[in-house]
């Protein structure tokens, strides 16, 4: 399957106003496949949240890349100038709907002002009533009502809101779509039919590729083709969902699905522990493998910066697995 | 007394607005939760939840109905002795650990602050004995958190240190709403154990407010279902899970992801 989107070498940096430089995002390499959904899976402070700002290409101060690339159809995305960048490839070739969007709507816009803003933004010479027909003609494909564009945010529920906002974020038809924690605000039946648009926007191929990042595994086990797991910055295993969910390799991956509490038989007979400890303070983290401090277990290879090793496909950053082939890098 | 209910409400209801805005939060709840049980009130949101654990907790007068602490109704109590005593016995840890704290005071002084619920506070060599003996049971490193202000700390260290708060003043009943739905999943086992451990080694009994299934059914012995301001279905955790009888609790659970059972979408 072709990659629709590469990040190569990424480096990313948050810097304080003190001038401390915090490493958010330390030498990620990732493809996003043509037709799937990647799941990105981490704590909070993993540096998720920074990997997809880069990849949706909104990147803002005090967050800035050092290094590395953003490859869309052979080009660095990061090095286009800022309005191309925002002309011509967000919201086009990759659009993102980022955490909590839901409640940044503007209370004094309607729907339709929200859409014909969107559309003008990218085609300044498209008419209002176009661009208005034109999400007419989406939300009707998609089973939403088109009386939405009437109403207010305040007017509609939390479900509503954001099925709506990932309507408008999809109405130029991009390749690749980025979300952010799109459901943990809602309610399960809200989330359930929130998850449902966007596995049918795939299937309608209005988009390509989905990257969904989230910290729940269960939501995962559902909704991705491939689950990529990081850890204080770094992807610690990458891999097919079954593997990842079923098979995690990684200590901390294992430690992850571990923690998963879900109501199923079995679950209450079960002692949880989760992972003990906190992850690395990012101003000085530590020498070699990140998750080592909190590792059941760490040995003596552990204080060097672990390679990526390959089993059946997948790729783990952990020396338990010296003894595989090195992975091939996307 | 001892076999009676810790706590039980009767009839509750809760109405806000009047007239034509009129909003029935709670409609005639009635539960019962034994000594040392641990049971959870599932709900949605807007499901009326947390309404009920305000009226439980005293904050809010419930429109009718009853609050019974160990059979006494909660206004006679009020009357006599004060709501303050009352508190010392049913405690609560709030969802949101960043906003509970006092982010000028240290730890050890949000924790000393607790000791205003007694009429004559214990002396002081007593209150700094117990303030340690809380922290060290929710498993953080004493010394190195009393003078730790709620910003150095993560949300996991603040959770715990709410619950600590809770524990100096050794109540019978913790009522947690939402106590892990702003913490990671790897330390929210954590949290959840330390609780669970307080009931095996103290005989707390404590009641979650939650929509988190999972969490509320790796946790409870009994779990209450509560929909549009009443509880449609309740019993053992188990019961529900692999044998739910209300079509709003069949529902609930056919929209949870998990991990094994396919998840139409």
């Amino acid at each position: 399957m072709p990659n629709v989107v590469e990040v190569e070498g990424l480096e990313a940096y948050y810097r304080t106003p003190a001038g401390d430089d915090i490493k958010a995002v330390d030498g990620v390499s990732l493809a996003v496949r043509e037709g799937e959904v990647l799941g990105i899976a981490g704590e909070s402070g993993c540096g998720k949240t920074t990997l997809a700002q880069v990849l949706g290409l909104t990147v803002q101060k005090p967050l800035y890349v050092r290094s590395g690339k953003v490859l869309l159809e052979g080009r660095n995305a990061l090095a286009l100038d800022r309005e191309t960048m925002r002309r011509e490839v967000r919201g086009k070739t990759i659009s993102t709907v980022p955490q909590g969007a839901m409640n940044s709507l503007n209370p004094t816009l309607r729907v339709r002002n929200l859409v014909i803003d969107v559309m003008r933004d990218h085609n300044p010479r498209i008419r209002r009533r176009e661009a208005v027909e034109r999400a007419r003609e989406r939300l009707d494909l998609l089973g939403l009502p088109p009386r939405v564009l009437e109403a207010y945010p305040h007017q509609l529920s939390g479900g509503m809101k954001q099925r709506v906002i990932t309507v408008v974020s999809t109405l130029l038809d991009p390749v690749l779509l980025i979300v952010d924690e799109p459901t943990s605000a809602l309610d399960v039946t809200s989330q359930k039919v929130a998850i449902k648009l966007l596995v049918d926007l795939l299937a309608k191929r209005i988009i390509r590729s989905i990257v969904f990042i989230t910290h729940e595994l269960p939501l995962l086990r559902h909704v991705a083709d491939r689950i990529a797991i990081m850890y204080a910055g770094r992807l610690v295993e990458v891999g097919a969902m079954e593997d990842i969910v079923f098979r995690p390799q990684h200590p901390y991956a294992e430690g992850l699905v571990g923690s998963v509490l879900v109501p199923e038989p079995g679950m209450k007979e079960r002692t949880v522990t989760g992972i003990p400890g906190r992850p690395p303070d990012m101003r000085r983290p530590p020498a070699g493998c990140r998750f080592a401090p909190r590792c059941p277990k760490r040995f003596d290879l552990c204080d060097r910066d672990p390679r990526p090793f390959g089993i059946d496909g997948r790729e783990v950053w952990c020396w338990l697995h010296r003894d595989q082939p090195n992975a091939e890098r996307p | 007394m001892s076999d009676g209910p810790i706590l039980a409400v009767e009839g509750l209801t809760r109405v806000f607005g009047s007239g034509r805005h009129a909003n029935l939060a709670v409609d005639r709840v009635d539960l019962a939760i034994r000594p040392g049980e641990v049971v959870a009130l599932i709900g949605e949101s807007g499901s009326g939840k947390t309404t009920v654990a305000r009226m439980l907790l005293g904050l809010l007068p419930p429109t009718e109905g009853t609050v019974r602490y160990r059979g006494v109704d909660l206004d006679t109590l009020r009357r006599r002795e004060g709501m303050r005593s009352y508190w010392r016995n049913v405690q609560a840890v709030f969802q949101d650990p960043f906003g509970s704290l006092n982010a000028f005071y240290s730890v050890r002084r949000c924790m000393l602050n607790a000791f205003k619920l007694f009429p004559r506070r214990p002396p002081r060599a007593e209150r700094i004995a117990r303030v340690r003996e809380a922290l060290d049971i929710v498993g953080l490193d004493v010394d190195d958190m009393l003078t730790k202000h709620p910003h150095q700390l993560s949300g996991g260290q603040r959770q715990r240190v709410m619950i600590a708060r809770a524990l100096v003043v050794q109540p019978g009943v913790l009522i947690a709403d939402e106590p892990t739905s702003m913490i990671d999943a790897s330390s929210r086992a954590a949290i959840l154990n330390i609780l669970l451990d307080l009931r095996t080694r103290l005989g707390l009994t404590v009641m979650f407010i939650t929509h988190d299934i999972g969490m509320a059914y790796y946790t409870s012995d009994r779990l209450f279902i509560m929909h549009l301001g009443r509880i449609v279905e309740e019993g053992p955790a188990d019961d529900i899970i692999r044998d739910p009888q209300h079509e709003y609790t069949k529902r609930l659970l056919a929209d949870v992801p998990t991990l094994s059972r396919e998840w139409i979408l």
